[in-house]
């Protein structure tokens, strides 16, 4: 550790920030001509510090880190202010000089795990040559010190893994080797962006740990940028708030949490799913009219969860049965002729949906909550076991059936921007299942899509535009009112606001509560965010491993875990230390 | 990597065997029959079933098949009808001729190809670029054995900077060990007969290096200004490398995988244009000799030639997917 020597942090001014930015503005060319990305943002890093900047996408929190360590898209430039880092200019400095900057003086640890390790080197390569172009170690001294940095950044059997490629490593150990390689040539200034928004929540929180863990012990100042009010707060000294482009508040994580200023942060606040756990029948009960109903149905299902647990067949008022459901993957052997090797992706999986009623399958990637969707969808077939749709076996022979029950179960899917055709409109897109279906005329058609916009809130003047023009909270309003349009029964939501910002996604949350109330909807609401679950389920399924490890009604599974899993799960939501001081 | 090698050649053996079959019908569909083909359109009826009996057409088709296959397994590809020697022997007499062109032209189509698409990418937008993808779409677009006589015309007979036809100077006395005979200069150590060897190969090999050239440059201009924008070029940056690494061991390798095999496909186009080629230069490699069997009907020639084409082409797609293994490394452990 002490090989490459600590940076001093005591050796800059005491009272100088570390890095200082001063009425930034940056500026985008584009074809379409030039737009401010960034104006008049400023704040300071001290050593030391750590500083979250929290934001919407779009927000130019992003584009901010961009410019500190000069590596805005070639269209961008500063346009405006400055960034000193320990007293001198980024902004003003020529390409070497920022250059020599990056690596040495500011690290930066990215996003998505999987798309930022080169995939044709060497793990251990890929570090060892960044201590060699920063003039830290050469050869064999640096594969050395490659293998002590991933050990530092917690990676297991750290000298047998940096011989390995990328593809050979998880999401996990490929973040670990990212910010073994952003603190490798020990910068004084860390640049998180997003460091584990890709990850499951639990290798999340261990990543956070050792991450948090190594920058006070390097005295390392760390910018860090998330969408995550929740982990801003938990992590970070200073909060840097940022709304379409500009600093709207700025103070201590815990005062700002405690006494928002800004409208936006109070937005933020209201909307972020892992401080409301306490909130959820009031986020609820906003959306659908008749709120004592919806109590008085919601303390049943508390009577009603041992019979659901139990999965027991024949019960009227179950929408949709899944029955020992088990599901066999075969896997290509690794030999020439060896026999192929099996995968087994849900294991004995057993639970019911009430009608009108909202179930969540949660759980990790790769724990089986995707395939439970797929073969509830009729897409995947079950290996053994049953899936019951209104009492009748799916996935029989017979077409008429077949097309029947794709009618009446819809789905919706997490990722606005690929799942709708980008070559319709949105009027068309909406429309499609009618025509597929063959439903009413063409006029009729085009009154029912109107309706069908009004349901999601939706103005009539998107009908002629398309996807790429609408953002991606209209975007899931479109796949909604495209999922209703056939008047389903069941709506099956895999990861359906995931890649949605907290405020949208509240807003999205609240509509597909409304239209459950209006319309008697039953969902199946896959999720690996615990948080977002606890908004909208009256029944949990966790998933670990292709296995249900315990199910219960909403209230059940948070307040009283029964599983260790379960716990581990709940206790790695960012912030959650926080939400009590928030609502008390 | 070995697992993928000998699935790869098991898989030529059905190949090799469907392309037998078709190239045995499509003797046997000529009209008239093979024999007709042979003795020409006025041959008596009593010279046909001569070589019907001869050839054992006469016989049952599966029996036919079965021998023909038999005779190809012990290397008996039969006997040109034009020459009166073995098809196998005229290959292999000519093969290093053919070699030696596809080579050279597709050293030249990678070496100027792809420094051609790197800058072109790396100057997105600019006049170098745009005056790339205008070069390369006039390559791609303009027939091989037009440009062919273009440069024969303009180098060989306006300017007389090469020679315009041939593989050797008929004046030069050289020996040929191995019959390549840039290798066979270096190999005797007459190295006039190298340098005459290469002079006869440039003009065709130009001719025939312009569409893969023209192919790779567009492939490596996409695949450049794909990569440049990946995540990893930019985390590449953010640890601080240097530009030469940066350009080396990241954009390049990553952008190669994608003109790899690019480079594979064309070594069919490459056997194909060498038909051409070789027919404009008069150069003795397998093309002109395919050309010249075409214009004779020598069917036993086609027939031979084709099959072996086939296996060096599928050998040469081989080579390339291993190499593809060694730039990539997910490709190999599957």
């Amino acid at each position: 550790m002490t090989a490459a020597g600590t940076p001093s942090a005591a050796g800059a001014e005491p009272h100088m920030p570390l890095l200082s930015i001063q009425d930034l503005e940056v500026t985008f060319t584009t074809d379409a001509g030039r737009s401010v990305a960034v104006s008049g943002v400023s704040f300071d890093v001290r050593a030391g510090e750590t500083v979250a900047i929290v934001g919407e996408s779009g927000s130019g929190k992003s584009t901010t880190a961009a410019a500190v360590i000069g590596l805005l898209a070639q269209n961008g430039s500063v346009t405006g202010g400055r960034i000193l880092f320990d007293g001198r200019d980024v902004a003003a400095m020529g390409p070497g000089e920022i250059a020599r900057l990056r690596g040495s003086e500011i690290g930066m640890v990215p996003q998505d795990p999987m798309s930022n390790l080169n995939p044709v080197r060497r793990v251990g390569s890929q570090i060892a040559e960044a201590l060699e172009d920063n003039g830290v170690a050469k050869g064999r001294a640096a594969r050395a010190r490659t293998v002590e940095l991933l050990e530092e950044a917690g990676l297991p059997d750290a000298a047998r893994r940096a011989e390995q490629y990328p593809h050979e490593f998880s999401g996990g150990m490929r973040q670990r080797a990212l910010i073994a390689m952003g603190l490798a040539c020990r910068p004084r200034l860390l640049i998180a962006d997003e460091p584990t928004s890709a990850l499951d929540v639990t290798v999340q929180r261990t990543i956070l740990d050792r991450l948090t863990q190594l920058t006070d012990q390097l005295g390392t100042s760390v910018l860090l940028i998330t969408h995550d009010l929740g982990l801003a707060a938990e992590r970070a000294h200073r909060i840097v708030v940022m709304y379409r482009g500009e600093v709207v508040e700025t103070g201590p994580a815990a005062q700002l949490l405690r006494d928002p200023q800004h409208e936006y942060t109070r937005r933020l606040l209201a909307a972020a799913p892992s401080l409301a756990s306490r909130r959820i029948q009031l986020a609820k009960a906003a959306g659908v009219d008749d709120t004592s109903d919806l109590l008085a149905v919601s303390r049943g299902d508390d009577d009603a969860a041992p019979a659901v647990a139990t999965g027991a067949p024949g019960k009227a008022d179950h929408i949709i049965e899944v029955d020992h459901v088990t599901k066999v993957y075969g896997l290509r052997g690794r030999r020439l002729f060896s026999r192929s090797e099996s995968f087994t992706a849900v294991d004995d999986v057993s639970f019911a949906i009430p009608r009108g009623r909202t179930v969540a399958v949660v759980g990790e990637s790769g724990s089986g909550k995707s395939t439970v969707a797929k073969m509830m969808l009729d897409l995947v077939k079950p290996t053994s076991g049953v899936i019951r749709f209104d009492g009748e076996a799916v996935g029989g022979a017979d077409r008429t059936a077949e097309v029947a029950f794709r009618r009446r179960v819809q789905p919706i899917f997490q990722d606005p921007y690929s799942s709708l055709d980008p070559l319709f409109t949105i009027g068309r897109t909406i429309e499609e299942p009618l025509r597929a279906h063959g439903i009413g005329s063409t006029t009729e058609r085009r009154q029912r899509v109107r309706e069908l916009l009004d349901d999601v809130a939706l103005p009539s003047d998107v009908l002629r535009r398309y996807p790429a023009e609408l953002s991606g909270g209209q975007r899931q309003r479109v796949a909604i009112a495209r999922a209703l349009a056939l008047n389903p029964d069941l709506v099956v939501c895999d990861e359906a606001v995931s890649a949605l910002d907290v405020i949208v996604q509240s807003q999205i949350l609240r509509l597909l509560a409304d239209l459950q109330g209006r319309l008697g909807l039953s969902y199946l609401f896959i999720s690996h965010d615990l948080a977002v679950v606890r908004q909208v389920a009256d029944h949990v399924c966790v998933m670990e491993r292709g296995r249900i490890v315990e199910q219960g009604s909403a209230d059940d599974v948070f307040d009283d875990p029964q599983t260790e899993y379960t716990r581990t799960l709940l206790e790695a939501i960012p912030g959650r230390d926080l939400e009590l001081g928030l609502v008390g | 990597m070995i697992r993928l090698v000998l699935q790869r050649i098991a898989l030529l053996v059905p190949t090799l065997l469907g392309l037998s079959v078709l190239l045995f019908l499509w003797v046997r569909a000529l009209p008239g029959g093979p024999a007709t083909a042979l003795l020409g359109e006025r041959a008596t009826p009593e010279a046909v079933e001569r070589i019907n009996r001869l050839y054992g057409f006469d016989q049952p088709l599966l029996q036919q098949y079965l021998k023909y296959v038999g005779q190809l397994a012990t290397g008996n590809f039969g006997t040109s009808t034009r020459t009166n020697r073995p098809v196998l022997e005229e290959f292999l007499n000519r093969f290093p001729a053919t070699v030696e062109l596809t080579v050279l032209a597709l050293v030249i189509a990678i070496g100027i190809g792809i420094p051609l698409g790197y800058v072109a990418a790396r100057r997105q937008g600019r006049l170098t670029d745009h005056a790339t993808v205008v070069a390369s779409l006039i390559g791609v677009t303009i027939p091989v054995f037009f440009l062919a006589f273009l440069l024969k015309w303009l180098f060989a007979v306006q300017l007389g900077w090469f020679p315009s036809a041939g593989r050797q100077d008929p004046s030069m006395v050289a020996t040929h060990p191995t019959g390549f005979y840039v290798l066979d200069g270096l190999l005797t150590r007459e190295w006039d007969a190298s340098w005459d060897a290469i002079v006869h190969l440039v003009l065709p090999a130009i001719a025939l290096g312009s569409i893969p050239l023209a192919i790779i440059a567009r492939i490596t201009r996409a695949s450049v200004i794909e990569v440049q924008n990946a995540d990893y070029v930019r985390t590449a940056r953010a640890k601080g490398l240097r530009r030469t690494r940066l350009r080396s061991r990241v954009i390049l390798r990553n952008a190669m995988l994608p003109v790899s095999t690019t480079i594979g496909l064309q070594v069919g186009l490459l056997l194909s244009g060498a038909v051409l080629t070789e027919t404009v230069f008069a150069y003795p490699g397998i093309g002109s000799f395919l050309a010249e069997a075409i214009f004779n009907l020598d069917y036993a020639v086609l027939q031979g030639f084709v099959l072996i084409i086939a296996v060096v082409y599928a050998l040469a797609n081989l080579a390339v997917d291993v190499s593809y293994g060694l730039i990539d490394p997910r490709m190999r452990t599957r």
